[in-house]
């Protein structure tokens, strides 16, 4: 509504004074979004066509290399035959095992929702406090660099032992898998504060949470949000190796079980699924950094 | 008695095993409503001593007293205007100043009142149009204005100016002196600018505080400037006695304590 109602005023304004050049200037402070349709339509043939030829040429060629007799993979064609039911309806339920992928990736949301969030809200307050000690980063932080390291499936046994229940033990995985670099992140962003807003903060005497939530979160906003966004990466990683675990409808544990009874193209499409939502979570995480920082980028 | 005493205060930095002495033996007493210049020569510790009154840094040596009682943290009631305004970036400019007023006006003032205060004092600074901008977004010297309505705001005893228009052109420092001479006479607050401007300590201070040079610096001389308030550039431009003052600073500056080239 409002950039409808906007948009004229400006032209109005131009129109008011119609000894001025009006068609050069207009030209130049006109934004290029403001082409016609047609030219519009052109430039995003432009950004879409590669993908789509990229996209073509590589299911052409993955069709000719597993059409073969001896091919161990089913080819495209396959997958579409023997899974069209997941690719085309993502949101059928047939019974309580057995749902559409849409459902599965929502259930593996949740969980990553669940280990994500904690390992944010640990990783933040912890790479906080780390990063207000020099000592302590420099004792705890090589720690971290191995710690950091550590595949997400080699953390299952561990944490299976630990807490000797499924689900717990599949959040704990992701947890841990996700807090470091969002830990490692904000220690850093922390410690690169400028000497100047901690003086600001001294002289107006706040206090150690006021300090937190009123300089620390945001001068560091930058860092923390490039960790949370390696953090979410990592997580949507783990999910698989979580899900071995806690069997249900998540699509980590729809691709262990589709292995197990070898339903090889419903992997598959479980494949892109997974690459397409990571892809959504990093976007988002990115796109709230954004909003977040908006303005202090420079500083 | 003095409001502000400074009593043989030393300041030595240790690093490692590397010792900088950068001040020593500073005396300085500053009366109630007395508007002090320190001045002298890039690196010699005015900074230092400035941050000493703040009680940002710790002195090594001696101490200050404020009111009868010793200065040994940083306070709302030394308000300081940092060097490069340091402002918060992510906070708008009525943002800013809020912080202030918020910390240090709880519980004495009402949500309104210290929403009436964050708009007067950006109103002391002509700021009060650029509330909702964000430091990123106007220019250095309106930043400078923004810091100078933070400090205000704080109502602090002694007001500390770390060379707040160092970085600005002429025509909008000679503004902001302007507005900081009103300011002073509106309020009547003691205030400490730190300064590289000879025409500008002359013109603002009761009092000229000269530097020697580092290492060790101290008090070389202490210049008072007899010229009656409320002061005007123009007239003071071809006063005698300013005249003869911005000599005597020059003189202190460039024959007796010259930087030694072979220092830096
Ligand atoms: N934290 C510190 N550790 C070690 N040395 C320091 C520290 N802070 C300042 N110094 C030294 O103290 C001396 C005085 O610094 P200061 O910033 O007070 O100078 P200044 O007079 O304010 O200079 P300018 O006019 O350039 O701002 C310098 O030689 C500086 O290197
Ligand atoms: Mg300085």
């Amino acid at each position: 509504m409002q950039s409808t109602l906007a948009r004229p005023i400006p032209q109005a304004a131009e129109q008011a004074t119609p000894a001025r050049p009006a068609s050069v200037t207009r030209l130049r402070v006109r934004p290029p979004a403001r082409l016609s349709p047609g030219r519009r339509g052109a430039g995003l043939a432009a950004r879409l066509l590669p993908p789509v030829v990229v996209g073509l040429l590589a299911l052409a060629a993955w069709e000719l290399a597993t059409s073969g007799p001896g091919a161990t993979l089913p080819p495209p064609s396959a997958v579409w035959r023997d899974s069209a039911e997941l690719i085309l309806h993502p949101f059928y339920v047939y019974g309580t095992q057995d749902v559409g992928l849409g459902w599965r990736v929502l259930t593996s949301l949740e969980r990553v929702a669940y280990g994500f969030g904690l390992a944010a809200m640990a990783g933040v307050l912890i790479g906080a406090v780390i990063g207000q000690s020099v000592w302590m980063m420099r004792g705890l932080d090589p720690f971290f660099q191995v710690l950091r390291t550590v595949p997400p499936l080699a953390w299952l046994p561990i944490s299976l032992a630990a807490f000797m229940d499924n689900r717990p033990a599949a959040i704990f995985v992701i947890f841990i898998t996700a807090i470091w670099p969002i830990l490692i992140n904000t220690a850093a962003g922390v410690r690169n504060i400028p000497a100047d807003y901690r003086n600001v903060a001294r002289v107006l005497r706040l206090g150690q949470v006021e300090f937190f939530f009123r300089i620390m979160v945001p001068a560091a906003a930058p860092y923390i949000f490039s960790g949370l966004r390696i953090g979410i990466g990592l997580s949507w990683l783990a999910i698989v190796a979580a899900e071995m675990l806690t069997g249900g409808v998540g699509i980590g544990f729809f691709i262990w079980d589709a292995w197990n009874s070898s339903r090889l193209t419903d992997i598959i499409v479980a494949l892109v699924y997974i690459g397409l939502v990571g892809l959504m979570l990093d976007r988002l995480v990115g796109l709230a950094g954004r909003l977040v920082t908006r303005g202090t980028g420079g500083a | 008695m003095g409001y502000l005493r400074i009593s043989r205060v030393g300041k030595t930095f240790e690093s490692g095993s590397r010792r900088t002495e950068v001040l020593r033996d500073v005396d300085l007493t500053i009366d109630r409503g007395e508007f002090v210049s320190i001045i002298g020569h890039s690196g010699c510790g005015k900074s230092t001593l400035l941050n000493l009154i703040a009680g940002l840094t710790e002195a090594t040596k001696g101490g200050i007293v404020l009111e009868g009682r010793e200065v040994n943290a940083p306070g709302p009631d030394r308000a300081v205007v940092f060097q490069n305004h340091s402002l918060l970036p992510w906070l708008t400019v009525y943002g800013n100043v809020r912080l202030a007023v918020d910390k240090v006006f709880r519980g004495r003032k009402s949500r309104a009142e210290r929403h009436e205060w964050t708009l007067h004092n950006l109103d002391l600074v002509q700021m009060r149009h650029a509330a909702d901008k964000r430091p990123g977004e106007i220019s250095g010297g309106m930043r400078q204005r923004v810091g100078i309505a933070r400090a205000l705001a704080m109502e602090p005893k002694v007001l500390l100016l770390d060379e707040p228009f160092g970085a600005l052109d002429a025509l909008t420092r000679a503004h902001l002196q302007d507005a900081v001479m009103e300011i002073h006479a509106r309020l009547r607050n003691t205030m400490i600018m730190i300064t590289h401007d000879v025409d500008e300590a002359v013109l603002l201070a009761d009092r000229i505080v000269m530097m020697t040079n580092g290492p060790a610096a101290t008090i070389g001389e202490v210049l008072t400037v007899p010229l009656p308030r409320p002061r005007d550039r123009i007239v003071a431009a071809g006063d005698p006695a300013c005249l003869r003052a911005r000599q005597a600073v020059l003189r202190f500056l460039h024959e007796r304590h010259r930087l030694v080239a072979a220092a830096e």
